[in-house]
């Protein structure tokens, strides 16, 4: 990561609405051309970061630049670099695909010919052609979301920035919009997306930001975040009769060689082992030796759902995804 | 200064754009107005009202001014709705988060609210002047009438934007509208000039920047410049004083929602 040129410079970064604190104490960088996440269940603090970044909101404390420019003192500049996708449906429905494209072409002050040129790009290049001018409303929620992400690359940012770019969405629809986002790093975009889902983080960022109460719980690649966690998870499903017997096995564990950390679960126990090569045998052995009976064995890699547990004590709630403040 | 009337543009632009789509929606509330106030209260009220306590020649003609101003206050009142709605969905965050100067958006509602208003009024007289309401003060009047409309229509819709940035959702935001606007409707000279009210009420209505409208586009229509002219200067002064504070009130609303 040595020497790579720095986008975005964020430091102490904090936020309070009405006393509320929204995010506090936030450093982070994000390096020219990635993908940067921020990950965090809703009302976490990422739309706020992201806010704050695009000029729409000011600090409280701390400060952050964008392309070396302050977000505060030198907004405008800020806001002629980059490109904002917001949460979805932020489209006016009486508006046609084009008409929304050519007022934000106005809006950044591009020539006439210019504007059309690029719109025809644009339109091109997330498939809407052909639907270019039928009024938003007749759109389904996936083109609404291309429409939106045009509309971002329109001022041919250096910076797009997308709030939750997949909520909400059907799963053809978030693959394809992954692919735009991997496309546009092609092109040397650098992308800052917040999200609350944990594969868009693992398979789309280069590197992201844990938050969670308002505060960055871990920073770094996927692969980084899930090695540090410290070896792979081997979980014992133990039969009902016998889950009288498993503290005992927890403590025949503990202290193995291979095996870092044991957690009790309602259903059994969660192993974290060095390999498993060494540590399954250790677990049977003791298993079979205290008459208790393994009903089930999973045995898997970190995924990112372990980071953000191990990160924040709880699991992300993603399942009702819904409308931010 | 070139890029400015480039976004000022295209936003005003966009505002004709979304009311051409909505058909349905234009036609009444421009027909609204004149059907139910000026033609069925206008008619109907004709033998019921005594045309020496309103002072004109039919109850009708006396009725034109009030209907003008009404239209100029439920436009107002109604002009921060969109914005409303563009702050709920997230189009405003994205209008904000291009380079545009801060007051783009809201000088385009202004711009797109006075210009509807304008129309509405001119259909309004027109409808009159088919009922025989002849503005005694001409074409010079009906020019005066409009900058009346103007004047009070801006901080008008300068109120409607403050609480359009101001409210959690738009059940507040229509709650407080449909509080203000009937009352200021029966608390001004709309339907029956003061002295014929009771006295609590004349003096209430003496507060109400509508009444000061109305009673200078009243004698505007009826009477003359003879009779005009010391109201229409009244309201002036008046209308000045309300837009500063309309305005300033609405800056600080919207400095606070955009952070």
């Amino acid at each position: 990561m040595m020497g790579r040129a720095v986008a975005i410079d964020v430091s102490k970064l904090g936020k309070v609405y009405d006393g509320v604190t929204a995010v506090q104490d936030l450093s982070f960088q994000v390096y020219a051309g990635e993908i940067f996440g921020l990950l965090g269940p809703n009302g976490a603090g990422k739309s706020t970061t992201l806010r704050v970044l695009i000029t729409l909101l000011r600090p409280t404390t701390g400060q952050a630049t964008v392309l070396g420019h302050d977000v505060v003192r030198e907004a405008e500049a800020v806001r002629r670099l980059i490109g904002y996708v917001p949460q979805e449906r932020a489209i006016d429905r009486f508006l046609t695909g084009r008409e929304h494209l050519l007022l934000l072409g106005d809006l950044y002050h591009l020539p006439k010919d210019e504007s059309c040129r690029r719109i025809a790009e644009l339109l091109k290049l997330v498939d809407l052609e052909g639907k270019a001018d039928l009024p938003a409303k007749t759109y389904s929620g996936g083109m609404k979301r291309k429409l939106d992400i045009a509309c971002g690359l329109l001022p041919n940012p250096k910076i797009l920035f997308l709030d939750e770019p997949t909520l909400g969405l059907d799963v053809q629809s978030r693959l394809r919009i992954w692919e735009y986002i991997r496309r546009l790093r092609e092109r040397g975009i650098t992308v800052v997306m917040t999200t609350n889902y944990l594969d868009e983080a693992d398979q789309l960022c280069d590197r992201l930001a844990i938050i969670d109460e308002g505060r960055i719980k871990a920073l770094g690649s996927p692969s980084e975040l899930k090695t540090a966690l410290g070896g792979d998870t081997l979980s014992l499903t133990v039969g009902e009769a016998d889950m009288g017997r498993v503290e005992l096995l927890a403590s025949a564990l503990k202290g193995l060689p291979a095996i870092r950390a044991i957690s009790t679960r309602p259903t059994g126990l969660e192993i974290r082992v060095e390999s498993p090569e060494k540590a399954l045998p250790a677990v049977l052995e003791a298993a079979g030796r205290l008459a208790c009976r393994l009903e089930f064995i999973e045995y898997h890699r970190p995924r990112l759902d372990d980071v953000f547990v191990a990160h924040t004590g709880h699991a992300i709630r993603s399942e009702f995804p819904e409308a931010e403040e | 200064m070139r890029e400015y009337l480039q976004e000022i543009s295209a936003l005003t632009m966009r505002w004709v754009r979304r009311l051409s789509r909505e058909k349905f929606s234009m036609l009444f509330t421009l027909v609204q107005p004149m059907l139910f106030w000026l033609i069925f209260f206008g008619n109907l009220f004709q033998r019921a009202a005594d045309t020496q306590v309103v002072q004109a020649p039919t109850y009708i003609s006396f009725l034109a001014a009030g209907v003008v101003v009404m239209t100029v206050l439920n436009n107002g009142l109604a002009g921060g709705v969109d914005l409303l709605f563009d702050k709920e969905n997230g189009f405003l965050e994205r209008l904000m988060s291009t380079p545009i100067h801060r007051t783009s958006v809201i000088l385009s509602r202004f711009l797109f609210v006075m210009t509807i208003t304008s129309l509405q009024v001119l259909v309004i007289l027109g409808v009159a002047f088919l009922f025989g309401v002849r503005p005694a003060t001409g074409f010079l009047g009906v020019a005066v009438i409009l900058l009346i409309g103007l004047l009070f229509g801006v901080g008008l819709t300068a109120i409607s934007m403050a609480l359009a940035f101001s409210v959690k959702s738009h059940g507040d935001f229509f709650s407080v509208l449909g509080f203000l606007s009937l009352p200021m409707i029966f608390l001004s000279s709309a339907l029956v000039p003061l002295s014929a009210m009771p006295a609590w009420m004349s003096l209430l209505a003496r507060f109400n920047p509508m009444t000061w409208a109305i009673d200078a586009v009243r004698p505007l229509i009826l009477s003359g410049w003879a009779a005009a002219l010391g109201p229409v200067a009244m309201v002036v002064v008046i209308m000045v004083a309300f837009d500063a504070l309309c305005l300033y009130g609405s800056a600080k609303a919207f400095r606070r929602a955009m952070g």
